[in-house]
């Protein structure tokens, strides 16, 4: 035992000064710095070094296969006279303001439809999923044959009621393409839209509703009073992705109608494209695709403000 | 306020019987508590009062009127719900306010009201909060708020308190009793703690798997339970039960588990041998040289009594003393029951045997 005592113990390893790398690999800071390293390079190599390069390229005037020189703001100037770009705008607008408007009044029916009682609940929600998990092109494709021209299956469905005579020319006509390309991104989007708005549905307590219920309130009352104010954290997300994807929509668009007829369903995306990959013209390609980002920072704007906490929703305060 | 009639009420959900036939009269004014096990049927029983759920037979009446059909928000009641059903986008004020808005109250009608009931609970300078900004009394007090603004006829409580700690559930108590002597509206409230039933209730009816076992005013259910089911769940801690025969012949006693002699007073008629359950209340145990002996397992000292589990006969049963007593695990003594206040009940079907 009294070897033991009298063993010497190195109980403490020797204090020493903590080098720089020490302190990197153990503070807590940079711990968590490392840990984010990651995330940081995939979202900087993949989003901002596009991004920035797009907006460095509508400052040029490069073209495939030729390194551009800087313009200045030439491709803007180009654009500012563009009718076929303002055009593009328009139809961009005009796109994702009905589809949006759509897509949020069926997605919140269809929420509520869902989130009643009913028989073979789950098979409809799973149903319901359905548009947003098929791939866009192939939806796009399908759509395309829905509406062809000569094997439209509404045509021949309306042509053998006996409705109409001709065919519709759905893809041809301004206003029928405008139609058709809006229904089906609409088609497509709003089971994103209604699912996302049942999860919402279903962290109301039920407990609320027999409140109210015994408050006298009559069901419109109850979504009026209840659901809606309840739901609006939820809708503004939703609303916020959903008018974002909305208008940068390509895929659809480009499987559908490549912007035709006439140019009546380019958007800005699909007109970008064209004149930078299939026209060659990086420079003005770029310059269109940029001048989408003030219109989305403005829709973000919008959210983050209608998003900041409500009142209610702040935590507990016992002042 | 009015008078409510629960008559031979069944409630099935599917196949499966929940509520086998239940009547409770309630007079105008009293506060009856509904108390039993979970699963006893007796918050189904509110939320049929309430019109949440349908009544599969029998009938509820409030006043004079038959509601089985009658909507929740035509009957004219409140309810308080155990999770407060509080809206959290609305303030206290308005959370209070949205039955009478819903009626198409004017403004400051709606003010008013609001104001009387926040005065009656002193909520007056949380009016402008929003639910989460409330401590889990405060809430409870606006849910109650809730309710008293709209003076129903029937205010149902459906287990307000088991969300409070343990103090706020007792300062609560007082309250929700005191505001009924002020109110003197019809009152059903449903618990599973006996202890409240015991200190609130006017009537108490004590619910089990769907049938009424015993209805009536506290100390009656706690000097009288009508069978064994009542003896042991109200009181704290609960009546000791112990399985033997009577013995009628001359001198009436107990025969208890291993022999022990149990006294009784008298003798249910023609029961001589006959098997049957001895109960007795901890504190109706007393030290005294003639007692059955018993062994101490377990003192459990309060402060303002002492709670002892001794081993009678082999069993084990607890005994409450106000006196202080410095007993140790081990020690011997003697245990008496008061014999004019034990219990008879049947051995198989828990009926009460003695007057």
């Amino acid at each position: 035992m009294a070897d033991i005592a009298l063993a010497p113990r190195r109980a403490k390893t020797e204090m020493r000064e903590a080098t720089a790398w020490d302190q990197l690999r153990h503070n807590k800071n940079w711990l968590g710095f490392w840990f984010m390293l990651p995330a940081m390079a995939f979202l900087i190599f993949f989003l901002a070094y596009p991004l920035g390069l797009g907006v460095w390229l509508s400052f040029t005037d490069a073209r495939i296969g030729r390194i551009g020189h800087f313009i200045g703001t030439e491709n803007y100037e180009w654009l500012w006279d563009d009718d076929i770009f303002w055009l593009s705008v328009t139809n961009t607008l005009l796109y994702t303001f009905v589809a949006s408007t759509v897509k949020f009044a069926v997605g919140l029916y269809l929420a509520l439809l869902l989130n009643e009682r009913m028989p073979f609940k789950a098979l409809l929600r799973a149903a319901v999923l359905i548009p947003f998990i098929v791939p866009t092109v192939l939806s796009a494709l399908a759509f395309w044959w829905i509406f062809d021209s000569q094997f439209s299956i509404i045509s021949w469905s309306l042509k053998h009621l006996g409705l109409i005579t001709q065919n519709i020319n759905f893809l041809g006509d301004t206003t029928w393409a405008r139609i058709c390309v809006i229904f089906a991104n609409i088609w497509r989007g709003v089971p994103f839209v209604a699912i996302t708005l049942l999860a919402g549905l279903q962290t109301v307590s039920p407990s609320l509703y027999e409140a109210a219920t015994l408050d006298g309130a009559s069901s419109w009352q109850m979504f009026r009073h209840i659901t809606y104010p309840l739901l609006t954290p939820i809708i503004a997300v939703v609303m916020t992705f959903s008018v974002l994807f909305t208008f940068t929509d390509f895929q659809l668009i480009w499987a559908m109608t490549r912007g035709g007829p006439v140019n009546a369903t380019h958007l800005m995306a699909t007109l970008s494209y064209q004149r930078a990959i299939i026209g060659g013209q990086l420079g003005e390609g770029a310059a269109i695709s940029s001048a989408m980002i003030p219109f989305l920072l403005g829709a973000i704007m919008i959210s983050w403000f209608g998003l900041q906490r409500r009142k209610w929703q702040q935590g507990e305060g016992n002042d | 306020m009015s008078s409510v009639q629960i008559r031979d009420v069944r409630k099935s959900f599917g196949n499966f019987e929940v509520l086998h036939g239940v009547t409770i009269p309630i007079e105008d004014g009293e506060f009856v508590v509904l108390v039993g096990p979970s699963g006893c049927g007796k918050s189904t029983l509110l939320r049929m009062l309430a019109g949440l759920e349908n009544i599969t037979s029998g009938t509820i009446s409030i006043g004079d009127r038959v509601v089985n059909n009658v909507q929740p928000k035509e009957r004219d009641i409140a309810m308080v719900f155990q999770n407060y059903a509080l809206y959290p986008h609305m303030t206290v004020a308005d959370n209070m306010g949205f039955s009478l808005k819903l009626r198409g109250a004017k403004a400051d009608e709606i003010s008013t009201g609001v104001k009387r009931a926040a005065e009656i609970l002193a909520l007056t300078p949380l009016l402008d909060r929003y639910p989460r900004q409330l401590s889990g009394g405060q809430r409870q007090r606006v849910a109650m708020g809730r309710a008293i603004v709209r003076d129903p006829q029937v205010f149902l409580f459906d287990e307000p308190l088991s969300n409070l700690d343990a103090k706020l559930r007792v300062a609560m108590r007082t309250e929700i009793k005191e505001l009924h002597q002020r109110l003197r509206t019809t009152t059903v409230y449903v618990t599973h703690d006996q202890i409240e039933a015991m200190t609130m209730a006017d009537k108490i009816v004590v619910m089990h798997d769907g049938i009424v076992e015993q209805m009536g005013s506290p100390l009656e259910l706690y000097d009288t339970p009508a069978n064994q089911f009542v003896a042991g769940f109200i009181g704290s801690p609960a009546m000791n039960f112990l399985k033997g025969n009577v013995k009628a012949n001359g001198a009436a006693y107990f025969e208890g588990p291993n022999g022990v002699k149990l006294p009784l007073k008298t003798a249910p008629a023609n029961s001589d041998g006959k098997p049957a359950v001895y109960g007795v209340r901890p504190e109706h145990f007393t030290i005294a040289d003639d007692g059955a002996e018993a062994e101490i397992v377990v003192v459990e000292p309060t402060g303002s009594e002492t709670q002892v589990f001794a081993k009678l006969g082999g069993e084990q049963v607890v005994a409450v003393f106000r006196e202080r007593h410095l007993f140790n695990p081990g020690d011997k003594v003697r245990l008496k029951p008061d014999p004019t206040l034990v219990h008879l009940f049947d051995d198989g079907t828990g009926k009460r045997l003695n007057g």
